[in-house]
């Protein structure tokens, strides 16, 4: 269909944005509009006025630094895939990228605007978790910063507040002796993914485990941290045994029912699998990076 | 109740407006538009280049993908004042010269990838853009076929497509 009629303002500075959404309670923020348009065009949303916030200079650019890596709203995802010194930080985002819709969206798409979007199937939502990245936000009260695992509040709501906007997001660079992975399966390339699982673990000259984080995507009302799958690592020789036993761990973390994609129990299933296989690349990866 | 019916029709829609300048195939074009209308119309409606199609109109088929500023994107994705300043590049803008056809388009045609030719615009906007952003493509199957996995063909099937992308590739080199 087309979209319902609306107000459109391109402010020059995000304090206008922040000035145009106290003024309007009932407006919309567009960033990229991959999701955005799509949701007008059904008429899911019916805004009275959309914010293009393209415009603001002040929202545009990656920067990398010794810790971490600061992409600002306006960054389209494509540009922080495609970014050498994105992938020499971190080189989880390019893989998490590379399975986020197809090109020609990320062309558009930001990654800020999937973070607020916060779909419960979203890839990059799962990324911010695991990397415990955080959001740098502001509003009519001023600036904040939120840290991910406070952000997801449920499918398509997170914690900031009515006047507020995601100005950058934060993402810390990998740490040493850590390997990453980003796993998923979707019906068809590019598809939400039924499940998906993104992995970090750090190991220590001995080869145990001495930090791992998991989250995942597609299997509850938010993306979810695996924390009970964590504790299964920690401190342990990701050997077969270990691997297996955090994901079965892993399992409990589907809390979605039944619907018209797939079972809980089919999605138990995806999660234990996609788990052992994160765990096994990661803990490769990491080895690979403490042999350089 | 009584109605009250109005005598004279408004010239013009009462839609928020805002007046846009842009580059379409290399022609700069300036017009007022309603804020709510999409690219993809904007295209057909207003300048006749039809040969953008919309299918799903939710970013799902592909059939409306042009090029902004160099990069593919979704025109049913897109306001038609989000592209304010935008060089805009269509499937009309993609030959040569009017009788003489893109690589791509005579590898299309050659290898037989379309039937019913709805979503073609959109294949061939994607494939000619692959190219130009990877000077030495990766020609496996797997990597064609996501950069094919923006875009659904209904009835060809997708065999002589992957086939049309490499014979677009040995054109291309030929004419070098």
């Amino acid at each position: 269909m087309k979209p319902p009629l609306f107000d459109y303002v391109t402010p020059e500075s995000v304090e206008e944005a922040v000035a145009a959404r106290a003024a309007e309670e009932d407006s919309v923020l567009l960033a990229g509009g991959q999701s955005l348009l799509a949701t007008l065009n059904f008429r899911i949303a019916n805004p009275a006025l959309l914010i293009d916030i393209s415009r603001i200079p002040a929202l545009k650019g990656i920067d990398t630094g010794a810790d971490e890596i600061t992409v600002r709203a306006m960054v389209r995802q494509r540009e922080v895939e495609l970014s050498a010194a994105v992938h020499q930080a971190n080189p989880l985002l390019r893989d998490v990228l590379q399975k986020v819709a197809h090109t020609v969206v990320r062309n558009r798409g930001t990654l800020a605007g999937s973070i607020a979007h916060a779909d419960a199937a979203a890839e990059l939502p799962a990324m911010l978790l695991t990397t415990e990245g955080v959001v740098d936000v502001q509003g009519p009260s001023g600036t904040r910063t939120i840290a991910a695992g406070d952000l997801f509040k449920f499918h398509l709501t997170t914690s900031l507040a009515g006047g507020e906007m995601i100005t950058a997001v934060r993402i810390p660079n990998l740490a040493p002796a850590t390997g990453w992975s980003f796993k998923e399966f979707a019906r068809r390339r590019g598809d939400y993914a039924l499940a998906g699982i993104c992995s970090l673990v750090t190991l220590d000259d001995a080869g145990r485990c001495t930090k791992a984080r998991l989250s995942a995507c597609g299997i509850a009302s938010t993306a979810v941290r695996l924390e009970r799958a964590e504790e299964e690592l920690a401190g342990g020789i990701l050997d077969e045994n270990t691997i297996a036993r955090a994901a079965k761990a892993a399992r409990d973390g589907v809390t979605a029912a039944d619907d018209s994609q797939a079972s809980t129990a089919y999605r138990r299933h995806l999660v234990d699998t996609l788990t052992q296989r994160t765990l096994a690349a990661a803990r490769d990866r990491a080895q690979e990076r403490q042999a350089a | 109740m009584t109605r009250s019916v109005r005598k004279i029709l408004p010239k013009e829609s009462s839609d928020p407006k805002r007046e846009i300048s842009l580059s379409v195939n290399g022609e700069a074009v300036t017009r007022k538009v309603s804020t709510r209308l999409l690219l993809a119309d904007f295209l057909r409606h207003e300048l006749g280049l039809t040969g953008t199609h919309v299918g799903c109109e939710h970013g799902v088929c592909g059939c409306c993908t042009v090029t902004i500023d160099g990069a593919t994107a979704r025109s049913c994705l897109t306001l038609a004042v989000q592209a304010y300043g935008a060089e805009i590049r269509t499937i009309e803008g993609v030959a040569p010269a009017a009788d003489v056809l893109h690589p791509v388009q005579q590898a299309f045609h050659e290898c037989h990838a379309l039937q019913c030719g709805f979503c073609t615009p959109g294949f061939i906007m994607s494939v000619v853009s692959y190219f130009e952003e990877n000077e030495n493509p990766d020609l496996g199957e797997d990597a064609i076929r996501d950069a094919l996995s923006g875009n659904l063909c209904r009835c060809t099937g997708y065999q002589n497509i992957v086939k049309a992308v490499r014979r677009a590739h040995e054109l291309m080199n030929s004419e070098r």
